[in-house]
């Protein structure tokens, strides 16, 4: 029997998370196109992907400033969809909360939607785990994923305008998170949350200020929450 | 062709400005609340945060598309749900996006 080193977590961490370099990769590369066709240098670019490491609320704030949405708007609206990694660091905390400031400050700025997921599921299947092996695991995920995440960045940036307006890149955003959210639909309560949101982000798509994915996502958490406490109730003689 | 120059000071602003509030976002349980215990039914709502939040983000996307100005497109609409269903099958992320990307560009070519 093998005693798992804290060492060993992290090289497991690095192979569970090296598959999202193909799901970053794009993504980065895609914001790089983006940003200069919107007339951002390619310094300006990294710089973006550098500070907020999100690539969802980039393209977000992006397309308002095109637009010429005043600056509040673009902030509460990029935070907005960002909102979703306050409730990621929430749910990491009872995993990671006994380890240094320091890491959980590290951890906190690297933490993205695929270090995330990988590293929740791994601590689902790892009871046994201490927090330094948790977050040595969360380390070891992102590792192949954020240097990608600013290579490509650059990469696209430098691409900028030439891509081909055939390649459809416009729909690489949804793909890439529909084939996230997918997988996750494990149980009756994780479908019955997403199929929430849905309906309620189309239906509050009216409302200013994305406050619509707002509502969605509150409202599928509270379906979801409330499907799960009526399966276990059921499952109870 | 819209007018696409974004103000150097506005850029900055938003840069700097989202950069600090997404950190924040990110750090506010797991540095301020750090190692004390959080109530059942908090938990209980947070594993859903993930699917509860992201099929939001994308359903617009996918139903009012921006590439063909916000008007339902049968390529984008077959390519979301193929990837939805390869996922949700293989339970595999890559497949998923490989699937949904084929089909889009075979319904784009098929129909352009």
């Amino acid at each position: 029997m093998t005693l798992t080193t804290t060492k060993s977590v992290y090289w497991k961490g690095v192979r569970d998370g090296a598959p999202f370099i193909l799901v970053v990769a794009p993504f980065a590369l895609l914001f790089g196109v983006v940003a200069t066709e919107a007339g951002l240098n390619v310094w300006e670019t990294l710089a973006f992907s550098v500070v907020v490491i999100a690539g969802a609320a980039q393209f977000t704030a992006l397309q308002l400033m095109q637009e010429n949405a005043p600056t509040i708007i673009v902030l509460a609206s990029a935070l907005a969809v960002n909102l979703r990694m306050a409730m990621y660091s929430a749910s990491l905390t009872p995993h990671l909360g006994a380890t240094p400031l320091w890491q959980r400050a590290l951890a906190a700025y690297v933490m993205v939607d695929q270090s995330y997921a990988c590293s929740i599921l791994a601590y689902e299947r790892n009871h046994d785990w201490t927090p330094a092996q948790k977050m040595a695991f969360y380390f070891g995920a992102v590792t192949p994923v954020i240097p990608i995440w600013y290579a490509m960045t650059v990469a696209g940036a430098l691409i900028g305008s030439s891509m081909p307006a055939g390649l459809a890149l416009d729909f690489a955003v949804p793909i890439t998170f529909i084939a996230m959210i997918a997988p996750a639909l494990r149980t009756l309560a994780h479908k019955a949350a997403a199929l929430a949101s849905v309906a309620l982000a189309l239906g509050f798509a009216f409302v200013p200020f994305n406050l619509g994915l707002i509502i969605a996502g509150i409202g599928g958490m509270m379906v979801g929450a409330q499907v799960e406490l009526w399966m276990s109730r059921r499952t109870q003689p | 062709m819209t007018d696409l120059i974004i103000a150097k000071g506005t850029l900055w602003t938003v840069i700097i400005l989202l950069g600090l509030g997404s950190f924040g976002l990110r750090f506010v349980f797991l540095g301020l609340i750090g190692n004390r215990p959080m109530p059942d039914w908090l938990m209980r709502h947070l594993r859903y945060t993930a699917v509860a939040v992201l099929p939001g983000l994308v359903a617009p996307l996918v139903v009012w598309p921006t590439a063909t100005d916000g008007v339902l497109d049968l390529p984008r609409l077959t390519a979301a749900l193929t990837t939805l269903a390869v996922g949700y099958f293989t339970k595999n992320v890559l497949a998923a996006i490989f699937g949904g990307a084929g089909m889009l560009y075979l319904l784009l070519y098929l129909m352009g």
